[in-house]
Formats: structure tokens, C-alpha cells, sequence
């Protein structure tokens, strides 16, 4: 998985800078470019391979069902694009070393680039286009955190949010197109894909595809009209222009132009699409380059007109055009990155960005002025430099395009957008470098160390190679322009910086004479130029996102009203007609199982449920009552359960009443007992009819089901319970041993939600919750606050229904009973200690803590089932033994019971912290002082002896 | 039999939804309570009643009620008290926070609900 790997190196090297820092920011950049020369490394290990026409493909299945694979390849393309990002990566990383502060933080800094860099390695080398459209979706996010690096500027916080929503909202439109893709071409993988452009073109989906492809690409690449995201991204530090936003980000678009340019290409709707807006956009861009002062405002028009460019010669569609594009492609990101980082070490070195208040540099700083200069005429296309060669390309290609039918249009429009980007450059060269030298810039500038310019040295070293030899990089782009072509044979081309007197030519001394003349004029120019009116993206940009959210904000509003009636209602009456419409599809056979005779026990408890429902219904205004009736309506729940045989149920049923009830009792301590409010005559009718029509549903369900025979998959559980669980209580086998997984998963709902509420409690000791506790007046129900009877009661019973509880625990892998009816036993004995005692006394004698209770129970239950794991079996398998002990006779042990006994201990922990915490906000409210002794009656009296349970309660405990 | 189950299940789910859709916390309380009483015994019920045939493997026994259902249903009694108490101090932190009881959270300043503005606290 070396291609993989390449892909993913940087991002550990990313992951390793916020460590590496604290030895220094030389170690952290050098461990940063060390990752990425390692990447570097294993990318070009596959060159030799695919220079000799072969294209290397590597996977390993993520989730087949859906095509996704982890799959990459390197091909001519893949490897130039890829070589691209790492190469200028690396003299970005030694560039950023020099040029960010002290103050900035440079561990995060590279973090994010090699995050970004990971991303693009991985949008440059994935076969499987779902994983090209996660690190796509990557690129874009780390653009946003390296655009908005410097948290504390208003500009990089709006250029990032403008640049995600542009890019992100394009990419959305990829992930469509992409999955249409995948499906017109039956394939996910760039590789088949390719193979099947004719199927694809054929397709009747072909033109939407298209389209969202390509919306996908033009945003990325800030083509027009998506331009305007570019220049605000520039807010960014200028290694990050210089890399993302000049080199390879906005390169992405149109690498996914040529990369499916076998695919797509060639159709009349392309070429109809693709080659104007990349016009339009070289000549806009160029046009606006012109007239800006910043420096990298400058520079991002014109990479906003290059990419322009290398969009329109994709969309000719030619073979020879895209051979061009690819060339241009490596010329580009040469200079160009030279240009961003000399506009960084003018900005370093000078204080400002702003062309009129420089000039004359090249006097102050010869060397960095030198090298930007070469690259500000490679960028206009002057002869002996790389950028003149794809030019001169470019416009012949040009000249034999015919756009509209109007012969003469598209020469005419490609010489202008090459007079423009003459004159840019022009301008930089004569009105940055060149001419007097001035003194009034906020620093005194002079050659900065070569760390800075060290890096554009390098690229403009193959500016000029390029430019002198063509032949250079003719190896490269021959592999590259084949793996964009997708055959083995190019078009006959050739890289040499004479081809005679040719109409490129003539067009290229046309473009020189009215650049220049344009510069000469520039004054006069700038002055009618301002005049022009002008559209201003962002405040466009803002008022449509100003409107979006007002908008949503508006239908959150409408929706989300908090009223959570409202809310239920909704659920309720969707629920209904949803039923409803089933039972009207459905047939309405009467059910074939024989009915159970109803005898007249049965008939009274029922006549009971119902009088006790509709009680509550009329009195839920007193809410102690409705308390009781709850009770009662749970009471005849367990009965149910223990007619029907389901002796387990009526245990937890009835045990788990208990602590609700003394639960809702403390909550009721604190809250009204009296509801004062009266429900309007029309929302109660309203609630009466929704809750009849549900009910009604539910119960006419309920007999359908029960009056019909089915098979039921039990008969397993039945049969293995014993032989397989080695237990006879069939349901608590299927808790601790069948179905373990789930059980062990409820146990931590149990635990979280108890931490939530000791959580939300102990909170609300503080702030306005306690200024309330404080203020209340918690009604006096007794005079004696711990009774006698109750206090001796509890204390004496609490060593027998410990010991219940054990037995219960005990014994309940084969007889009714098990960890959860235990923990609810033992817990509701030590809750009624808080009771009967009072907060303090019961707490300064407990020795169990109950958080520590929940953890170990997750813990045993977890540990039990991953013991498990060290005797080859599948988690929570379970194991038993029979074995023989004098006196006692034959037992069984089983690891279910250790399992068992962790769902125990994080039942009891569960229910003791949830009242423990309640009845401890309890005591704040009642600021009468709580009587000392537990025997308050008893403390008054002569007889000072402590009452004697104290002492074996604490063996207890 | 049948039919007993069935309207009592029927009774218990329209009294906990007319509870569940009254204004103030308490009754939501308790009307989820009693879903949870319906929901369990709709669940238990799918498993088809028998009587006298607990699911606890002995020689001899003429069958068994299904277990599968009864095991759902046993962690699903346990599941509800857990939440039942995570509400109950929901309401009762809700309370103590704004000294009433009605269950329809404050708008904030932006209106929208939950969030409440706590800056003139």
C-alpha cells in the first residue's frame, strides 16, 4: 500500500507538529518537510514504473456494498500532479519556517498544511471517486482553517467562511454528480470509468452529470462567475496563498477536468460549456488583475486568469489542447508560487502589500527583486522562460478555434486576455521593482535571509531551465498529457521556443505592444477605470447569505416553537395517520388462535385499571394523589405479568415501582403538589381525542397480534439455555448470555443517565436553582422529621433485604431473579436509610461510593465478556463449571454470573445516586437544622447510649 | 383474556398521551409512565399470553412462554426507571431554574427556544 501511504504520511507528520513545536520551530518544520519528503520519496519510487506506460493500482475493500474502496493508482497524471503538490509543499514548508512569526503558532500551522497536503496526495492519487470526493471535501476544510489561520483578522475569519461556502457548496453538487457518474458507468473507479467515456457520452443522464461535475470543478478552481471566493481567500498568510491558492488547491478543479477529460470530453455541450467560461474567466480576471494596488490581489486575478485559461484549452477538447493545458499547468505553478512568496518577502520586508506605496526595490533588494522579476516575465510570457512556451501553445491552439461559428472571435479574445496579462505583469515589474527607490515604507527593506528566498530561487531556476531547454520537461508532459488523453499516442507537438514566423507569434508582439502601451497609460487608465461602476462580490455574497439565514431563521422559528406539546402533538398525529393509512391498505381477518378464557379476578383487576386510569385523567391536578393511582396502575402491570408466566417481570416490575415512586416523591417534595392550572376546554378535547385515537390503535394492534399464531425463534433459547447458557431461568440466560451484548449495552445507558443527573444536581447547588432551594418553605408534614417507627424498621430490616438480595441475585440463572431485580432489591434498602435517617446520617455511613459502583459494574460486565477474547471465543461467550465443595454438595459456577454481577452493581449504583443526589438538594431547601442523632425523639432523652443497629450496619455497608 | 390485555392497553396508552400532551411537567411525567406501563405490556403481549408456563427449563413441563419478549421487556422496565428519573430532575432542575413548571422552553434572544439569554441574570 505504498501509494496509500504516500497519501497518508503527511497527515501523521501533520498529526506530529503540535508535539514537535515544543522542541523549537526548526524541529517542527523540519519534521514537517520530513514527512513530506518521505512522501515525496515513496511517490517517485512508482516513477520508473509508470514512465515505462504502466499504471499502478492498489486496494483494499472498505464497504464493497456500496463500491467504496480504499483504493489508489498512480498513472502519468496522478504522479505529476502529486509531484507538484509535494515538491512546492516542500519549499513552502522551508518558506514558512522564515516567514511566520514568533507570535504565530507554527505547530498548528503545519498541522493544518500537511492535513491539506494529505488531502490533495489523496484527490491526486484516489481510483475510487467516493474516496476522491471525501479528501476533496478535506482540501476544503483545510483550506478554511489555513485561510482563517490568523484568528484575530475580521478578513481571513469572512475569506474563510466565503471560500467554504463557495468550494463546500460546489462540492456538494460533486458528490451528485459523482454518484451519477458511478452509476451511468457502472463502476466507482477511475480506472473503469475512464474505459467507458462512450457509454458515459451516450447516456441519457450525460448532461446533468456534467453539469454538477463541472460545478464541482469551476468553484474549486474560481472559475466565473465563481471567481470572487480567490482574492478573499488572500487574507491568508502568503505561504498558504502561495500554496493552496495559487499551486495546487485551485488546481484541483481543473485536474478533475483532465482527469476525466477521457470520460467527459469532447461532447458538443463541453466544449459548448468549458471553453467559454474558461475565456470569460481569463479575461475578467486578467482585466480586473490590472487595476488592483495589493500586491497578492494582483497575483490572485491572475491566477484567477490562468486557471481560466487552462480551462478553456481543456474544453477545446482537442488532444493537442490538453497537452498545452498540462504544460501550462507546470509553468504555472512555477512562477507563480515564485510570485506569491516574493510578494510575501515584499510584504515581510517593506510593511506593506500595496503597489503605489512601493517602487524601486529591485535597488534595496536585488536578489529577491531579481527572482521576481523573472517570474513576473515568465508570467507575461517573455521569450527564453517557461511561461512564453505555453503561451505561444496556447494561442496558436487558439488560432485554429473556431468559437460560434464566427471565425477570428476566439484568436481575438485569447490575444486580449494576453495583452492583459501583460500588462499586470508589467505593472508589477515597473511599478514594485523598478524606478526610483523610495523611503517612505513602514520598514526599511533589504534581502531578507535566503530561507525566503532561497525557495523562489529554486523555482525560478526552472522558470529559466524550462524556458532555455523546453526539451526538459518535454518527458514529462508527454506521460502526463497521455494519461490525460488516455492513449498511448499524442498529437505531433513540439517544445521549442522557435517555431518561425507563426500566427502565435504575431498575436504574442501584439499582446507585448498593447501591454506596454497600457502600463505607459496606466494613470490616465486607472482614473477612467474607477469611474466604471463596478460589482462588488462580497457585498453580494453577504446579502445573499444574510438572506439564507434570515430565512432559516425565520423557519426554525415557525417549526421550533419550544412549546413541547406542540412537539408531541406532531409526533402523536403523524404516528396515527401513519397507522391509520396501514390499517385502511391491510385485510381485517379475525385472528385464528384460540382465546384464553377470562375469569372474574382477572375482570376485577381490569375493572380497577380502568377506573384507576380514568381517576388520573380527572385528577392530575393533585398530584400526590395521581402519584398513588400510578402506583396502583403498576401494580397491576406486575400482576399481569405474573398471570401470563413471567415471574421475572412481576419481580422487576414491582420492585422497580418502589423506587419510581419514592423517586417522584422527593421530586414532588420540591416541586408544586398542586397543579393550578387550567387547561382551556379545547386543548383538553383536543389532547382526549389524539390520546383515544392513539389508544384505540394501540389496543385494537395488541389484540390482532395476540388472537394470531406465529412461529417464534425461541424455540433456540429454549433448547440451548441449559446445554448452551448452563442455566434453566430461560430469560436470564438470554440477559447474561444470549442477548449479553445488549444488556451489557443498557447497563451503560443506566450508568450515563445516572451521571446526568448527578451532574444536573449538583449544578444546581449554585446560581439561581440554589437561590430558589434557599427561598423555599418545603411544608411541614410531621413534627418529628425521622420517625421512631420507621428509622428501627429500616435499620433492622436492612441486613435481611441485603440478604434477599443476595439470594436473589443468587439464584437467578435458574429460578426467577438475576443482577437486575437484585440491584433493585439491595438498592431500594439503602435508599430507605436515606429516608427513614435523614441525608446526613445515612451518607457519613456509607462506604460504597455509587459512581464508583457504576464504573465497576461496566467494568466486571465488559472485563467478564472480553475474558472471553483470551480463550479465542467471541465477546461475552460464557463459560460454566460444575463443582463439588464438602457440606455444600454440587454447585455451579458460570462466567454469566460474574457478568450478572457487574449489571447488579451498576443497577444499585444507578438508583442510589439518583436519589441520593435528590434528596441531598433536598437538605439545602430545609434550613431548619437538621437533627443530629437519627433518633431525634430518643437524642432528648436522658439516655445517651447510640441505638445498637449502628454497629452491624456498618459490616453492612 | 385477550381482550382484556388489549383494552387495558389500549386504556393506559390514551391516558398517558393525554397526560404526556397536558402543559406542565408533573403530568408529562406521569404520562410517560404510563406509555411505559403500555409499551411494555404491548411488547410482553407479542410473545402471545399463556398462563402457568414460565420460561424456567424443567423435566415434564407440558411448554413454555416465550422468553425472548419477557427478556426485552425486563431491561426495557429497568431502561424507562432510568429515564423516568432523568426527567423527573430535568423537570425538577427546570423548576428550580426558572420557578415554574411549564414545560415550553423560553425564547432566547434571537427566538429561538432553548437558549435561553442569560445575561440579565
Amino acid at each position: 500500500m505504498s501509494i496509500a501511504l504516500a497519501a497518508l504520511t503527511p497527515l501523521i507528520g501533520g498529526l506530529l507538529a503540535p508535539l514537535t513545536i515544543r522542541s523549537g520551530r526548526t524541529v517542527c518544520a523540519a519534521s514537517a518537510g520530513a514527512a513530506s519528503l518521505l512522501a515525496l520519496c515513496l511517490l517517485l519510487s512508482h516513477a520508473p514504473a509508470v514512465y515505462r506506460g504502466e499504471v499502478i493500482r492498489q486496494q483494499i475493500d472498505w464497504i464493497p456494498q456500496l463500491g467504496l474502496s480504499f483504493s489508489f493508482f498512480v498513472d502519468g497524471l496522478g504522479l505529476f500532479f502529486a509531484s507538484l503538490i509535494l515538491g512546492i509543499g516542500l519549499l513552502i514548508i522551508v518558506y514558512a519556517r522564515f516567514y511566520l512569526s514568533r507570535s504565530d503558532p507554527m505547530g498548528r500551522f503545519y498541522a493544518f498544511l500537511l492535513l491539506f497536503q494529505s488531502a490533495m496526495l489523496g484527490v491526486a492519487l484516489s481510483d475510487n471517486i467516493l474516496l476522491l470526493l471525501v479528501f476533496w471535501e478535506v482540501t476544503s476544510l483545510s483550506s478554511f482553517l489555513l485561510i482563517g489561520y490568523w484568528r484575530h483578522l475580521p478578513e481571513g475569519r469572512q475569506g474563510a467562511r466565503m471560500a467554504l461556502v463557495v468550494t463546500g457548496g460546489g462540492g456538494l453538487l460533486l458528490i451528485a454528480g459523482m454518484l451519477m457518474l458511478g452509476h451511468i458507468a457502472g463502476s466507482y473507479e477511475i480506472t473503469e470509468i475512464l474505459r467507458r467515456g462512450d457509454a458515459i457520452k451516450a447516456h441519457p443522464l450525460y448532461v446533468p452529470t456534467l453539469l454538477l461535475i463541472l460545478a464541482g470543478a469551476f468553484t474549486k478552481s474560481a472559475q466565473f462567475p465563481f471567481h470572487f471566493w480567490l482574492p478573499h481567500a488572500m487574507a491568508a498568510p502568503t505561504p498558504v496563498s502561495a500554496y493552496l491558492h495559487s499551486a495546487t488547491m485551485v488546481k484541483a478543479g481543473v485536474f478533475l477536468l483532465a482527469r476525466f477529460w477521457p470520460a467527459l470530453a469532447g461532447t458538443e455541450i463541453w466544449t459548448l460549456i468549458v471553453a467559454p467560461v474558461g475565456l470569460i474567466t481569463m479575461i475578467v480576471g486578467a482585466w480586473i488583475a490590472i487595476f488592483k494596488d495589493d500586491l497578492k490581489a494582483l497575483l490572485a486575478f491572475s491566477t484567477v486568469s490562468h486557471l481560466g485559461m487552462m480551462t478553456m484549452l481543456l474544453g477545446f477538447g482537442t488532444p493537442l489542447a490538453a497537452v498545452v493545458a498540462v504544460f501550462h499547468m507546470l509553468n504555472h505553478a512555477t512562477f507563480k508560487a515564485a510570485l506569491f512568496m516574493s510578494a510575501g518577502i515584499v510584504d515581510h520586508e517593506t510593511g506593506t502589500r500595496d503597489i503605489r506605496r512601493l517602487g524601486g526595490l529591485w535597488r534595496l533588494m536585488p536578489i529577491s527583486s531579481a527572482l521576481a522579476m523573472l517570474a513576473a516575465a515568465s508570467m507575461a510570457g517573455l521569450p527564453l522562460l517557461n511561461g512564453f512556451l505555453s503561451k505561444e501553445m496556447m494561442l496558436e491552439e487558439a488560432a485554429h478555434t473556431e468559437l460560434a461559428g464566427i471565425p477570428y472571435l476566439m484568436p481575438v479574445l485569447a490575444t486580449l486576455g494576453a495583452v492583459f496579462s501583460v500588462a499586470y505583469s508589467a505593472r508589477l515589474v515597473f511599478h514594485a521593482y523598478l524606478g526610483p527607490a523610495r523611503d517612505d515604507t513602514p520598514h526599511h527593506p533589504h534581502d531578507p535571509p535566503m530561507g525566503l528566498w532561497g525557495p523562489v530561487a529554486f523555482l525560478v531556476l526552472l522558470v529559466v531551465a524550462i524556458g532555455l531547454v523546453p526539451t526538459l520537461a518535454g518527458p514529462v508532459v508527454a506521460r502526463t498529457a497521455m494519461a490525460v488523453i488516455g492513449t498511448e499516442e499524442l498529437p505531433y507537438y513540439s517544445l521549442a521556443i522557435w517555431h518561425g514566423v507563426t500566427p502565435a507569434l504575431i498575436m504574442s508582439l501584439v499582446a507585448f505592444a498593447l501591454g506596454g502601451l497600457i502600463v505607459y497609460r496606466y494613470a490616465a487608465l486607472s482614473r477612467r477605470h474607477a469611474a466604471l461602476p463596478r460589482p462588488d462580490a462580497k457585498a453580494m455574497f453577504d446579502a445573499v447569505i444574510g438572506g439564507l439565514i434570515a430565512a432559516s431563521r425565520g423557519f426554525t422559528h415557525r417549526l421550533h416553537t419550544g412549546s413541547l406539546r406542540r412537539y408531541m402533538a406532531v409526533i402523536l398525529v403523524t404516528v396515527i395517520a401513519v397507522g391509520a393509512a396501514a390499517f385502511q391498505a391491510g385485510g381485517h381477518a379475525p385472528g385464528g388462535r384460540e382465546a384464553l378464557p377470562a375469569d372474574l379476578p382477572a375482570i376485577i383487576v381490569w375493572g380497577v385499571l380502568l377506573a384507576t386510569c380514568a381517576a388520573v385523567v380527572v385528577v392530575h391536578g393533585n398530584r400526590l394523589l395521581t402519584l398513588i393511582l400510578t402506583s396502583l396502575a403498576g401494580l397491576i402491570v406486575s400482576l399481569a405479568f405474573l398471570q401470563f408466566s413471567a415471574p421475572d417481570l412481576a419481580l422487576t416490575q414491582i420492585s422497580v415501582e418502589v423506587v419510581t415512586t419514592i423517586l417522584l416523591l422527593l421530586a414532588l417534595n420540591l416541586m408544586p403538589r398542586h397543579s393550578e392550572l387550567i387547561e382551556s376546554l379545547p386543548r383538553r378535547l383536543g389532547g382526549g381525542l389524539v390520546a383515544i385515537a392513539a389508544g384505540a390503535g394501540a389496543g385494537m394492534l395488541s389484540y390482532a397480534v395476540m388472537t394470531r399464531n406465529i412461529a417464534s425463534i425461541s424455540e433456540y433459547h429454549l433448547d440451548q439455555s441449559k446445554p448452551g447458557g448452563g442455566g434453566t431461568n430461560v430469560v436470564n440466560v438470554i440477559l447474561v448470555d444470549f442477548r449479553g451484548f445488549d444488556t451489557f449495552g443498557e447497563i451503560i445507558v443506566l450508568g450515563i443517565a445516572a451521571l446526568t443527573i448527578a451532574a444536573m444536581l449538583q449544578s444546581a447547588l449554585r446560581g439561581a436553582p440554589a437561590r430558589r432551594l434557599d427561598s423555599m418553605r418545603p411544608g411541614v408534614e410531621s413534627a418529628d422529621a425521622h420517625p421512631l417507627l420507621l428509622v428501627v424498621s429500616t435499620r433492622v430490616l436492612l441486613p435481611l433485604a441485603l440478604t434477599v438480595g443476595i439470594y436473589i441475585f443468587l439464584r437467578g440463572h435458574n429460578e426467577p431473579g438475576g443482577g437486575f431485580i437484585a440491584g433493585l432489591i439491595v438498592a431500594i434498602a439503602l435508599i430507605m436509610q436515606y429516608l427513614a435517617s435523614g441525608y446526613s446520617w445515612a451518607a457519613s455511613r456509607a462506604r460504597l461510593d455509587a459512581r464508583g459502583m457504576i464504573g465497576a459494574g461496566v467494568l466486571i460486565a465488559g472485563l467478564t465478556g472480553a475474558g472471553a477474547l483470551v480463550f479465542g471465543a467471541p465477546f461475552l461467550s460464557t463459560s460454566y463449571g460444575y463443582f463439588h465443595l464438602p457440606l455444600i454438595g454440587e454447585f455451579e459456577l458460570a462466567t454469566a454470573m460474574l457478568f450478572d454481577l457487574g449489571v447488579f452493581l451498576t443497577v444499585v449504583g444507578t438508583v442510589v445516586l439518583a436519589l441520593v443526589e435528590i434528596s441531598r438538594i433536598q437538605r439545602r431547601a430545609e434550613r431548619e437544622p437538621v437533627p443530629e442523632g437519627p433518633m431525634d425523639v430518643l437524642l432528648h432523652s436522658t439516655d445517651p447510649a447510640p441505638p445498637a443497629p449502628v454497629a452491624s450496619e456498618r459490616n453492612e455497608a | 383474556m385477550e381482550f382484556l390485555i388489549a383494552s387495558g392497553i389500549a386504556v393506559l396508552t390514551a391516558t398517558g398521551i393525554y397526560l404526556a400532551l397536558l402543559r406542565q411537567t408533573f403530568p408529562v411525567i406521569i404520562g410517560l409512565a404510563f406509555l411505559t406501563y403500555a409499551v411494555n405490556l404491548f411488547l410482553f403481549a407479542m410473545g402471545r399470553l399463556t398462563v402457568d408456563r414460565p420460561p424456567i427449563i424443567a423435566t415434564g413441563s407440558p411448554g413454555y412462554a416465550d422468553p425472548l419478549p419477557q427478556a426485552l421487556v425486563l431491561t426495557a422496565i429497568v431502561i424507562s426507571f432510568g429515564m423516568t428519573a432523568l426527567i423527573v430532575v430535568l423537570a425538577l432542575r427546570g423548576f428550580l431554574e426558572t420557578g415554574s413548571d411549564a414545560g415550553n422552553a423560553e425564547r432566547g434572544e434571537d427566538g429561538i427556544p432553548g437558549v435561553p439569554d442569560r445575561s440579565h441574570r
